[in-house]
């Protein structure tokens, strides 16, 4: 990319990658890109009664070449997996994705040979949302995660450090099979009072 | 027909900035955006949301393990695990209480990137353990932390409710806890899960000691 790619780490840097993410997360325009019901939603999020405009995506780019966001909204047959990966690769960088929706997330329903069962199968996913279609509420919720991650991104060394980091906590992580099983009511003899709940009123 | 359509002088030379007028009389008129993050529209009072495991008033579980959720997703979207409950002291191998009855569901989890909120698990729970809330924030960065396991699926402990494993209210049995008898925990619950604590301070402590010695 540009010149903070060279700058060295330190003060200036951590100044540039927070005006940086300031600019990029105030004017990320999304691609113009549905693939079924939860592209509806995804439309009317656009419209003035949600109005995606709110967050400087003042409209959806017309082609992948001027977008930086891409929102898949919609299960991802497998016939057009490829095309929603050159969608991706024609977007420049910096570039983020939502799943929106459990079909693209991870199939969700549609369990079967057809479907792509996620869609972080053929391209990286920074925000999953969950729903059947999620609500536009929800979107926006997903949107304003993404906002918080992109403030929060690295640049430059900073950023190839943070790729290490991520690289070797992925390659220490425990894999599935040898985990502890996620509740034990047995735990109650190690620790004295089990988790209550979280409060959703709260 | 012609003459039909012929219209004034003046309406023909405004006629191509009328359109303004439109336009500038919306700017007067009640602005109909949802302003999301600050202030949020209810949604409907039976919403599906995320889902809630239930407690009766003394605080037990409300959900038996049945699996009747699991069987009913579409999406195969919950996992669950019963187990027996047991009675027997905790001093002599016993596992304790965790719902009134025979069995209660010892894993629960919620996968939430495969269920697509159709309530058909709400439908089949046969307890009314399972329900559903109006929260729907949920997006998250990674698809593990989207799989919601037991304790962030139970509800908080409501006032006068005691936090199992703990036996039932003395003297009534497992039916009575569906007609609506119990109405909060009991003082001997209390001192049951008091006690409980001290004795596993107790054996905190003598198993540092005997790490110590």
């Amino acid at each position: 990319m540009g010149i903070e790619e060279k700058l060295p780490a330190g003060f200036l840097l951590t100044t540039v990658e927070a005006v940086a993410g300031y600019m990029r997360k105030s004017s990320v325009w999304p691609a113009t890109f549905g693939l079924a019901c939860c592209a509806i939603e995804m439309m009317a999020v656009g419209t003035p009664d949600y109005d995606i405009a709110r967050f400087g995506m003042e409209r959806f780019s017309a082609t992948p070449r001027q977008a930086d966001l891409m929102i898949v909204a919609g299960r991802v047959s497998q016939k057009m997996a490829p095309v929603v990966r050159q969608v991706y690769d024609q977007m420049p960088e910096p570039k983020w994705v939502i799943s929106m929706g459990v079909c693209a997330s991870s199939g969700g329903m549609f369990n079967n040979y057809a479907i792509v069962q996620g869609v972080d199968h053929i391209i990286p996913v920074d925000v999953y949302l969950p729903g059947c279609p999620p609500r536009p509420e929800m979107l926006l919720n997903a949107i304003l995660v993404l906002h918080d991650q992109i403030q929060h991104s690295k640049l430059g060394v900073n950023r190839v450090k943070a790729a290490r980091a991520a690289e070797a906590a992925a390659l220490a992580a425990t894999p599935t099979s040898l985990m502890a099983p996620t509740h034990d009511h047995l735990a109650h003899v190690g620790a004295l009072v089990a988790p209550a709940g979280k409060n959703l009123l709260a | 027909m012609a003459e039909d359509n012929k219209s004034g002088f003046f309406s023909d030379l405004f006629a191509p900035v009328g359109g303004f007028g439109v336009t500038f009389a919306t700017m007067f008129r009640k602005v109909y955006t949802e302003e999301y993050p600050e202030e949020k529209r209810p949604t409907q009072k039976r919403f599906h949301g995320r889902h809630q495991l239930n407690r009766h008033p003394d605080g037990l579980e409300k959900c038996v393990g049945c699996e009747l959720c699991a069987w009913a997703c579409p999406a195969d979207a919950i996992f669950v695990e019963g187990a027996s409950n047991d009675d027997t002291p905790f001093e002599d191998g016993g596992t304790g209480r965790f719902s009134p009855g025979e069995r209660f569901g010892k894993i629960y989890q919620i996968n939430y990137l495969r269920c697509i909120f159709c309530g058909l698990c709400i439908e089949a729970c046969p307890t009314r353990a399972l329900t559903m809330t109006n929260f729907y924030e949920l997006a998250d960065d990674n698809r593990a932390d989207l799989i919601f396991t037991k304790d962030q699926l139970l509800a908080p402990l409501q006032e006068g409710m005691v936090q199992p494993p703990h036996p039932m209210v003395a003297g009534l049995e497992e039916r009575d806890y569906y007609l609506g008898k119990v109405v909060s925990g009991t003082e001997a619950q209390r001192e049951y899960v008091a006690a409980e604590v001290v004795a596993d301070v107790a054996a905190d402590v003598a198993r540092a000691e005997e790490g110590d010695a």
